[in-house]
């Protein structure tokens, strides 16, 4: 008969145990992109799959080989970064105006914000597509950029303002009373004390961007292609180099993967709209 | 000088009237305290002095300057808030000068006053700290040093003991008033703790439901509230107020029959009533003595009793369901259901009519003060 | 006192200070109205416009490869939409996938969820992992399945299948929506994850041991304490992955290209092959209508259920 205890350190084991294999599971098939990724392609190919093998470095060292990586990865840094900034540009006044100053028709405007996320990209697909080809935005890195603020500004607007909402009425009051004007309330007080939320929309503002494959796949062709078009090329029959795919997706998937280890915490509040905290 | 004028002041918002009507007169170097139930108002008359809250009608002046509707910045006050409201990104020294550098004071200047103000309230050493490195009672003074830099025409104070545990309070209650006395400076404080209200105030205000219930010292709210509610709410354990019928009225005083049993002759005047009328008889904690069951008219059954050292609390419930407690001497001995009879001390007594306004009685040299 | 008064009338200010509280506040609620409309602006432009577009052109004969012959048709464009052959399929699909993968996401998510709960050696790598696929790009997690996984030759999968002695399978050929649902499951099981993992921290841990006082046992503490907690989580969870997968394109882009036959077209590459692919603007159109009046449907029942707590959480 086990003890108390005893019973607890088992229990602990035997979960942990599983925990461990449920989450391996669940990451092999990144485990398994990154380890293909230092294969020749011949070894990638193998069949059956090799566990081990003579790790290279060629497919990281020829990425531009067979596509022009850095064009794509360059792409997808600008539209990112762009719509993340324009985006926030746009969510932190309207934020700060629903947050400290909230009206009868606040609630409301908030639950409209939200509703545009539900209208299916393809309800709009086509008259998107025929305006952007009549103002010349199809395949340019502007294009993309506006679409990414449009459908990103409901979540970021939504995250600061749980944000905003947090922080304490009296400061800005005191502030006030410390003879600040609006600006500097922003400037001195409200932006400073926020910053780490700031910080967490702008990364889910990132990774939501970085990772969008409806409109990059249907607007761009290739000047303007992101790097989820890049990835996408490799699907077509002659793609069919899977170490260099490998390398190119590892490359692709680390930062944003990166980020979004060091932010989960904070990114639940944003992709679950402040309503999981 | 600062001399704080109200008048006819009345706050609603939307159709929610918070404050009714409200006059009032706040002298140089007083210290004032606004002291109520919650939702009396008192916070809310507090924001509107301090200009946060808009006026719906009414003037506020200081100093013959009307500020009804100056700016919050512009009025030469400053406030402690509840919560402090520190700026929590920026060291002491930052939060207690960002008043002078938003108006564009000198540093030197700025340094100085910081300076100064750290001394008075022993900050010190903690001026490089950001504000979640402080305790409580260190915050509670960094809010306090914000207010003084800028040396305001009057210090507002929003409960802003409420955070703190008891023992902190009780040093910081001790604190403020001498601050005040070094500060020679006019202070409002709200609080809803009534032993705040009296240990502190020069003058206190009593507010019920958006209005002033009465003004007064604290020992003149204690000895003579003008109605049943200040009375009730001044003092602790609370006033016991029990219900009776006027027997008689004459030159003497009033006598009454308690509907508890005993009659009482008290020596309070008198015109307006008559016998038959309904009366509330107060008496306090401190002015009863328990006797035995049979030396006193006024004979009840103990229920608990409370010993804390100096003092004892008995807690009875009478026959007709009126509770009461009383003081009793800290080595006083009893047991719980035991019969006992109260004498309570009828010069001290209070007595209310219908409409729960103060029977006056007459007073003694020492109260009269 | 020596310390000098602040200035009462305000001189040292570079912006002229608001004068009184009336003004003060006057000026707030311009500024908050200007600091609000942009955002309301290009949203309401964002979803009106194109909207009013993909009305009128639903409407019309519109094809690129015949320009110039845009007769009004009524419609028409409706009918031959729902009575295509895809759109059934597309219809079928798009339910399937949607279901599908919030039925597994929800389950294996609270099992997940509650399983990481308890601490281990190692649990914030073990929820590193867990909540990785989440953040692979659509396009390479279909790309690595296809290839790397599901491949019928040189698959993991495939190995698998030997090594016990079976015949592997030929995923996308022969199960391709399973193997669809597969995919897109594997990314949105580490949201669901995420949220109920968070979700859980702030489950009372005296509410727990009240209940093991009580006599509950693991299974009841389950379904009576955790589950409770979690039906808003799991709203939430499903809420946000229903906008998200009635608009799956890039896995079935990049796998089936949604074959074999209309086998794993959904309504959104339905309407990307009508409108890209044959160029008809007009069936195209009235089939993201149809698309919009689906999404509008589960967004009325889901705000519903869960719109109200959103805001009056925050």
């Amino acid at each position: 008969m086990l003890t108390l205890k005893q019973g607890r350190q088992l229990q602990t084991v035997l979960l942990g145990t599983l925990a461990w294999l449920v989450a391996l599971t669940i990451f092999f098939p990144i485990f398994w992109m990154i380890l293909t990724s230092f294969k020749t392609e011949i070894d990638a190919f193998a069949t059956p799959p090799q566990l081990f093998f003579t790790p290279t470095l060629e497919n990281y060292l020829h990425i531009d080989a067979r596509s022009d990586y850095f064009h794509f990865a360059w792409n997808s840094v600008v539209v990112s970064f762009g719509s993340t900034l324009l985006g926030m540009l746009l969510a932190v006044p309207a934020a700060y105006s629903m947050a400290f100053f909230e009206t009868k028709r606040t609630k409301s405007t908030l639950l409209w914000m939200l509703s545009t996320k539900m209208l299916p990209p393809v309800g709009v697909l086509v008259p998107i597509y025929l305006i952007f080809k009549d103002f010349g935005l199809l395949d340019t890195k502007f294009g993309l950029v506006l679409i990414y603020t449009l459908i990103n500004l409901p979540i970021m607007v939504w995250m600061v303002y749980t944000y905003f909402k947090e922080i304490p009425k009296d400061i800005l009051e005191a502030a006030r009373l410390d003879g600040a004007t609006a600006l500097q309330e922003i400037y001195r007080v409200l932006l400073p004390i926020s910053k780490g939320g700031l910080a967490s929309t702008v990364l889910l503002s990132l990774i939501l961007s970085w990772n969008e494959a409806f409109w990059s796949l249907n607007l761009t062709a290739s000047s303007a292609a992101p790097l989820t078009a890049l990835v996408a090329s490799y699907s077509s029959p002659e793609g069919l180099f899977w170490a260099k795919l490998s390398a190119v997706s590892t490359l692709a998937c680390a930062p944003i993967l990166i980020f979004g280890w060091l932010s989960q915490k904070q990114l639940v509040r944003g992709l679950s709209f402040g309503a999981v905290k | 000088m600062s001399d704080l004028t109200i008048r006819n002041l009345k706050k609603s918002f939307d159709d929610t009237h918070i404050i009714k009507g409200i006059d009032l007169d706040i002298k140089d170097h007083e210290f004032v305290v606004f002291v109520g139930p919650s939702g009396c108002g008192k916070s809310t008359l507090l924001r509107l002095i301090a200009g946060l809250e808009e006026v719906t009608s009414g003037s506020i002046q200081l100093d013959e300057r009307d500020i009804t509707d100056v700016a919050p910045a512009k009025r030469d006050l400053a406030m402690v808030f509840q919560s402090y409201a520190l700026y929590p990104h920026m060291t002491v020294r930052k939060n207690m000068s960002f008043a002078l550098d938003l108006a564009g004071i000198d540093k030197a200047e700025i340094q100085r006053k910081v300076e100064d103000a750290a001394k008075v309230l022993e900050l010190g050493p903690l001026l490089e700290r950001k504000p979640k490195a402080l305790s409580g009672g260190q915050r509670q003074r960094v809010a306090i040093g914000r207010s003084i830099v800028r040396n305001p025409k009057i210090f507002l104070f929003d409960e802003p003991l409420s955070n703190l545990d008891a023992a902190l309070r009780v040093l910081m209650r001790l604190e403020l008033a001498r601050l005040h006395k070094e500060l020679n400076a006019t202070m409002i404080y709200v609080t809803h703790d009534q032993v705040e209200a009296m240990t502190l105030a020069d003058k206190v205000v009593v507010l019920n439901a958006g209005r002033v219930e009465q003004v007064g010292s604290p020992l003149e709210l204690y000895h003579h509230p003008v109605n049943q509610f200040v009375a009730g709410f001044i003092g602790t354990p609370k006033m016991a107020f029990l219900k009776g019928t006027v027997k008689a009225v004459s030159n003497a005083g009033v006598t009454v029959a308690l509907d508890c049993g005993p009659h009482y002759q008290l020596p309070h005047q008198s015109t307006s009533l008559k016998p038959g009328d309904d009366i509330t008889f107060g008496i306090r904690p401190e002015n009863i003595e328990v006797v035995g069951a049979d030396q006193s008219p006024f004979k009840v059954r103990l229920d608990v009793t409370e010993h804390l050292g100096a003092d004892t609390y008995c807690y009875i419930k009478l026959a007709n369901g009126e509770m009461m407690t009383v003081r009793a001497p800290g080595d006083f001995m009893a047991d719980y259901g035991q019969n006992a009879g109260l004498l309570p001390d009828l010069s001290q007594a209070h007595l209310f009519d219908a409409s729960g306004k103060t029977i006056p009685r007459p007073r003694t040299p020492a109260q009269a003060a | 006192m020596s310390i000098s008064s602040l200035p009462a009338e305000g001189t040292a200010h570079a912006s002229a200070p608001p004068v009184t509280v009336h003004e003060e506040r006057q000026r707030q609620s311009r500024l908050s109205l200007a600091m609000v409309s942009p955002s309301v602006a290009v949203l309401l432009i964002w979803m009106a416009v194109p909207l009013a577009m993909t009305i009128y052109f639903s409407l019309i004969r519109y094809n690129l490869l015949y320009p110039g012959d845009n007769d009004f048709v009524g419609l028409e464009n409706y009918y031959f939409f729902l009575t295509d052959e895809g759109f059934t399929a597309g219809m079928t699909n798009t339910l399937l996938l949607v279901c599908s993968v919030l039925l597994i996401s929800v389950v294996v998510g609270v099992l997940i969820a509650v399983l990481v709960d308890t601490s281990f050696w190692g649990r914030g790598i073990v929820r590193v992992l867990l909540i990785s696929p989440f953040f692979i790009m659509p396009t390479v997690s279909a790309l690595v399945w296809k290839n790397l996984l599901l491949h019928p030759v040189s698959g993991v999968f495939a190995a698998v299948w030997r090594f016990f002695g079976a015949e592997p399978i030929d995923w996308f050929a022969t199960y391709p929506m399973e193997a669809i649902i597969l995919i897109v499951s594997w990314q949105w099981v580490p949201f669901a994850v995420l949220l109920l993992m968070t979700a859980m921290q702030s489950l009372d841990q005296e509410q727990k041991d009240a209940a093991r006082l009580d006599g509950a046992g693991p299974v009841a503490i389950f379904w009576h304490i955790t589950l409770p907690h979690l039906a808003r989580p799991i709203a939430v969870v499903v809420m946000i992955e229903t906008i998200f997968l009635l608009s799956i394109f890039a896995e079935i882009f990049t796998t089936t290209g949604g074959g074999p036959g209309y086998e794993t077209t959904n309504l959104a590459y339905l309407i990307y092959s009508q409108a890209l692919l044959q160029f008809d603007v007009g069936l195209a159109s009235a089939g993201g209508l149809v698309a919009v009046l689906l999404a509008n449907i589960a967004a009325f029942i889901l705000i519903r259920m869960i719109g109200k707590n959103l805001t009056d959480k925050g």
